[in-house]
């Protein structure tokens, strides 16, 4: 198990490296002069002189692999220089605005956990009866509504009619049970309609009609039998989830004006504020990559198939080198 | 063994219901909605009561009436035509995505499956990286690149989401680079471009239609979110994303401006969730009811 993290582990530093090859490139590359937007936001008038001090400043005159290494360098040490709006660390305002935002998509993500799992048994367990179709028709409009709509229905219904929960900022529980809501609604209900999927392809194997044929009690069945293995592609799922969650997070934010990242990155796309830009798509890729890691790790610890699969494979190759010596 | 089945719980006869064939109604309802919106987006300026973007200052913010069908916004415009024009534009830029996407995919898929070796290394290095972004975030930071606008939205969603298509095209064109027809077109003198156009497309395309239906409701989702966000379409454009943006100030007194253009994307979306749930099912059984 240790080997399989470490491997694992051992992979992250290089994805990152194309990751931030891919981020730099495309940043050089693709825009007009970051100079000029410097300038701009400086509120400096971009005169001939002013544009190559800035040039100098920022390092653009030095050839491109020289200024991705400097970066590369400096990200390292966690300076990923200073934001050209706010004349800040990009680092520190990213790092101020992120426990909101984590915060915001951890609720959505335990309620997609907790609201879609549920759902999901009582909806295999009444197939074909009024239950299942309630779940499967709610899952159903889950995947199709846009999440901001659903945030502003949610605003309508609960603050504007009936008054019960504040509509905007971050505060105690009341204030986030409508952006998780509306954050989730997605992922809660692919999630439903997966365990569904799942718990009746398990249901339909061996085991579980040689335990029914053993006299094995339902609730026993279902519990041991069924629901353990229909939880595996759950695990696989939910690094996915964490990426929409994700996105799903800057969009409602703006709408309940949740203090986190997403706003901040809405304008810093707006100013072209391109030290900001950069580090605020390597901190939430790092994230996302984080996240998924966890959950191969977890994925490999529930189901030995993984985890020996591994061990036999390091077995294999040890003993073979050691035969071919 | 037939009686087990019978008496036991709903969970004993599974699979079978798992394996079997959607009601006909839901294909049918999603292949009517996908055609109407698309006549509502083609004939929008025979169909729509009055110019979207015809602004009336006397009239702004009323209600339903015999005119105005569905009520005019915050600038006197009416709401109908507004909606019906807002098709155009919604599933114009998804046109645009999709074929940028089929023609990245299957460019630089091909390539990857049809060559192999060190090229196809490389080239799957370079789809991973893109995979390895949250699919959203890489969507904003390409609009940070290329600036905000509708073209650049457009451009940055099928950045983000071509890495998919690119793999799944080569994986198919590896397995079936190797079958019998393809080597007998190349014994027979065909050329590459040919057994790659002629023999492998073919094959490919019915799998990539299924993951382009499945993938046009989260494209559409995507568009309305960062047009929501104020990075899209420039006003007076009518969107339907923007255009609840829009309504965001009057939510407290006039809700129906935000709930008609979140209703159309929701009708859009489903009408292709429906229609791509239904051709999954049909063309490939053994993915039927996996979630996306």
């Amino acid at each position: 198990m240790l080997r399989f993290i470490v491997g694992r582990l051992l992979l992250i530093p290089p994805l990152m490296l194309i990751v931030s090859v891919v981020v730099f490139l495309l940043l050089r590359l693709g825009r007009g002069d970051p100079a000029l937007d410097y300038l701009r936001l400086s509120q400096i008038p971009p005169t001939d002189s002013a544009v190559a001090e800035a040039h100098a400043l920022l390092g653009l005159d030095r050839p491109v692999p020289e200024q991705y290494l400097h970066w590369l360098w400096q990200s390292l040490h966690l300076d990923f220089g200073t934001s050209f709006v706010t004349g800040r660390p990009v680092l520190d305002e990213i790092l101020h605005y992120l426990p909101a935002t984590l915060q915001l998509g951890g609720v959505a993500l335990l309620l997609t956990l907790f609201i879609g799992v549920p759902l999901g048994i009582w909806s295999a367990h009444h197939r074909d009866r009024i239950p299942d179709y309630l779940v499967r028709t709610l899952s159903f409009i889950g995947v199709s509504v846009p999440n901001f709509w659903l945030g502003f229905l949610l605003v309508l219904c609960f603050s504007v009619w009936l008054n019960w929960l504040p509509p905007l900022g971050r505060g105690g529980v009341a204030h986030m049970v409508m952006p998780a809501l509306a954050i989730s609604a997605m992922t809660t209900a692919i999630n439903a309609r997966l365990l569904r999927a799942s718990m009746l392809e398990v249901a339909g194997q061996r085991h579980v009609l040689y335990a029914r044929l053993r006299g094995v009690s339902e609730v026993q069945i279902t519990r041991r039998h069924v629901l353990r293995n229909a939880l595996l592609p759950i695990v696989t799922a939910t690094g996915m989830y964490v990426g929409e969650l994700i996105g799903g997070t800057f969009v409602i934010e703006s709408i309940f004006g949740w203090p986190g990242v997403g706003r901040f990155a809405v304008i810093a796309i707006y100013e072209r504020d391109f030290p900001v830009l950069q580090c605020f798509t390597l901190v939430m890729t790092l994230i996302f990559v984080l996240c998924n890691l966890l959950v191969d790790i977890l994925y490999a610890w529930l189901d030995p198939r993984i985890r020996y699969a591994h061990v036999e494979r390091d077995v294999e190759t040890t003993a073979s080198r050691e035969g071919a010596a | 063994m037939s009686d087990v089945f019978e008496t036991a719980s709903p969970l004993a006869v599974a699979g079978s219901s798992s394996m079997r064939r959607r009601p006909q109604l839901t294909v049918i309802i999603g292949a009517v909605l996908v055609i109407a919106l698309a006549i509502i987006a083609l004939a929008a300026p025979l169909i729509a009561p009055f110019d979207p973007n015809a602004i009336d200052i006397m009239q702004r913010l009323e209600g339903s009436s015999a005119m105005h069908w569905l009520g005019t916004d915050h600038l006197g415009r009416d709401m109908l035509s507004r909606l019906i024009y807002g098709a155009r534009v919604s599933l114009g830029a998804v046109a645009v995505i999709i074929v940028l996407i089929l023609a990245l995919g299957i460019t630089i898929g091909g390539i990857a499956g049809f060559i192999g070796g060190r090229v196809d290394q490389w080239i799957m290095r370079g789809c991973d990286a893109f995979l390895t972004f949250p699919t959203f975030v890489l969507a904003m930071f390409m609009v940070g690149v290329l600036g905000t606008g509708m073209a650049n939205v457009v451009i940055a969603i099928a950045l983000s989401h071509w890495a998919w298509y690119a793999r799944l095209i080569r994986g198919l064109v590896l397995s079936m680079r190797e079958r019998d027809y393809v080597a007998a077109a190349r014994v027979a003198g065909a050329s590459r471009l040919t057994i790659f156009r002629e023999h492998l497309l073919p094959g490919v395309l019915a799998q990539l239609m299924i993951l382009a239906t499945l993938d046009i409701g989260h494209m559409i989702l995507h568009l309305a979110g960062l047009s929501f966000l104020g990075l899209g379409v420039a006003p007076p454009t009518a969107e339907w994303g923007v255009m609840i943006n829009d309504a965001r100030e009057f939510i407290w007194t006039q809700p129906g401006l935000m709930v008609w253009p979140g209703m159309m994307i929701f009708v859009t979306v489903m009408a292709f969730n429906l229609l791509g749930d239904a051709l999954r099912d049909r063309l490939d059984p053994t993915q039927a009811e996996q979630g996306h």
